[in-house]
């Protein structure tokens, strides 16, 4: 908990605003109506069992994929939709995703690249930036996540923990608004987890917005400022970490709780 | 004369003839490999991301091609071809032209290429994994940055060794362009164990060349190979 409404009497201004989103895959509707708001410098961590919706929740945040119905706002500009639901205008849409850093399950990293390639890409080929400048930038985020000496690697001679790290860099690479992380330590061997945990945190500490799936409830219990427990495709409960995970309110959420501790 | 005589670059040997033809073969054989690269390329993305017109008009295409002899689709392509460029020509009020025989070899042969090409590439293109293309579509990149600069190097690797079948078919397939009287490789070796009657020594001669293209081509194909694949895990023994 970074600020208390007390102490910041103004409202922080909206980074990310889902409003009534829906979303079939054919005859299934895997999301039923769901809303979330994440101010600047929010933490919000979806959690819920298998199929409860919340990676696809994330993933429609940036249009991975397009929701069948619903709004999307991103740092106060309304995604343009045609009728079907899918986005009208491309540019806006590849906009909108260089100002979201969406980190993956499986890291992504393009195997073709060394990893200074893999971070400055993007800022160099689509956004423009100057190479020396983005491998400047690129140097000093793999300095943060412990893989300076690194750089010249190519994704698959390193550890799935070290590949995450870089994967987060990369997203930070594009200075975005907001990072998105879909499950990033659910595909990494357990004594690989800590190390990419500690990223995270590092991030939500200096005040990063965030959304966050995750399967790691003591670590979405500490870094959270609003959790959102998700059940076959609707809210089931949100609020506060310490209400959530401490005197939770429906039976469904207790029923995931005691399944996962 | 003696063999050396006989292969001698200047007449009366007939190495300069060789040499001439082996030129013409190699150009014809870059022309129509690259031309059939482009074709395939664009008929993978097209059997791939197009819609169901695009991609049954592909289908016949790869379809009729690979299903025919080479022979008879030179035969109809050559004739064919600048058959039909002149009828049009003419109705068009123009004047009959003549198609030079490296243009119509690089088309013809290019054509025949790019339905194989088509083949491979898509094959290659639907074998890299989706999290590739889909890391790149979240950080915004525009689907045309994405083919060139992810999917198309990303797939290298796995069509270099198809591609490099069909750059060695492109080679030999020169040779069947003789039927239509174009001078390369083959019609010169035939042109000078005709004349001098020393038939062993220029098929040789000739069987030798075309060894050689290929050791190189294989050399060069197995160095871009390992560029390509250059992010590759390492492997253990049995694949484990």
């Amino acid at each position: 908990m970074k600020d208390t409404a007390q102490a910041n009497p103004a409202p922080r201004p909206e980074a990310i605003r889902v409003e009534a989103l829906r979303k079939s895959f054919g005859p299934h509707e895997v999301l039923k109506g769901v809303s979330i708001t994440a101010r600047e410098g929010d933490v919000v961590t979806l959690i819920g069992g298998s199929g409860s919706g919340k990676s696809t929740l994330l993933r429609c945040v940036n249009f991975l994929e397009t929701p069948s119905s619903g709004r999307i706002v991103i740092g106060g500009e309304e995604v343009r939709c045609r009728p079907d639901g899918t986005p009208a205008d491309r540019r806006q849409i590849e906009r909108i995703r260089q100002s979201l850093g969406m980190v993956f399950q499986s890291f992504n990293l393009w195997t073709h690249k060394t990893v200074l390639e893999n971070l400055i890409e993007v800022p160099v080929h689509v956004l423009g930036l100057p190479k020396d400048e983005a491998v400047g930038r690129a140097r000093k985020l793999l300095d943060r996540v412990g893989l300076k000496e690194k750089e010249s690697a190519y994704p698959a001679f390193l550890s799935g923990g070290q590949q995450q790290r870089a994967a987060i860099a990369r997203a930070l690479c594009m200075q975005p608004r907001a990072m998105l992380f879909d499950e990033p330590t659910s595909a990494l061997d357990p004594e690989l987890v800590g190390e990419v945990l500690a990223v995270i945190r590092s991030l939500a500490d200096e005040g990063r917005t965030m959304l966050l799936v995750t399967h790691e409830m003591k670590f979405a219990r500490e870094v959270s400022d609003h959790v959102v427990y998700l059940y076959n495709g609707v809210i089931e409960e949100e609020g506060p970490p310490e209400r959530l995970f401490g005197a939770p309110q429906s039976a469904r959420l207790k029923q995931f709780l005691k399944s996962v501790s | 004369m003696d063999t050396l005589g006989l292969l001698a670059l200047s007449p009366p040997g007939w190495g300069g003839t060789l040499l001439v033809g082996l030129w013409a073969s190699i150009r014809i054989a870059v022309g129509a490999f690259g031309l059939g690269l482009a074709i395939g390329l664009a008929g993978a993305y097209g059997k791939i991301y197009g819609g169901p017109v695009l991609r049954d008009c592909l289908a016949v295409y790869t379809t009729v091609v690979r299903a025919l002899p080479e022979l008879i689709l030179i035969l109809l392509l050559y004739f064919g071809l600048t058959d039909l460029v002149n009828k049009l020509m003419l109705a068009s009020g123009y004047g009959r032209i003549q198609i030079s025989g490296v243009t119509a070899g690089v088309l013809v042969l290019g054509v025949v290429q790019g339905a194989y090409a088509t083949e491979v590439l898509r094959g290659a293109i639907l074998a890299v994994p989706s999290g590739q293309i889909e890391a790149a579509r979240a950080m915004g990149m525009p689907a045309g940055k994405i083919a060139r600069r992810i999917t198309i190097p990303t797939m290298l690797g796995l069509a270099l060794p198809g591609l490099s079948n069909l750059w060695l078919i492109a080679t030999k397939d020169t040779a069947l362009l003789a039927i239509v009287g174009f001078n390369e490789l083959t019609l010169a070796t035939r042109q000078a164990a005709g004349t001098t009657k020393a038939f062993f020594t220029f098929f040789i001669a000739a069987g030798v060349i075309y060894l050689v293209i290929s050791m190189l081509s294989t050399w060069g194909f197995a160095r871009l190979e390992a560029w390509a694949r250059r992010g590759d895990p390492p492997r253990t023994a049995g694949g484990g």
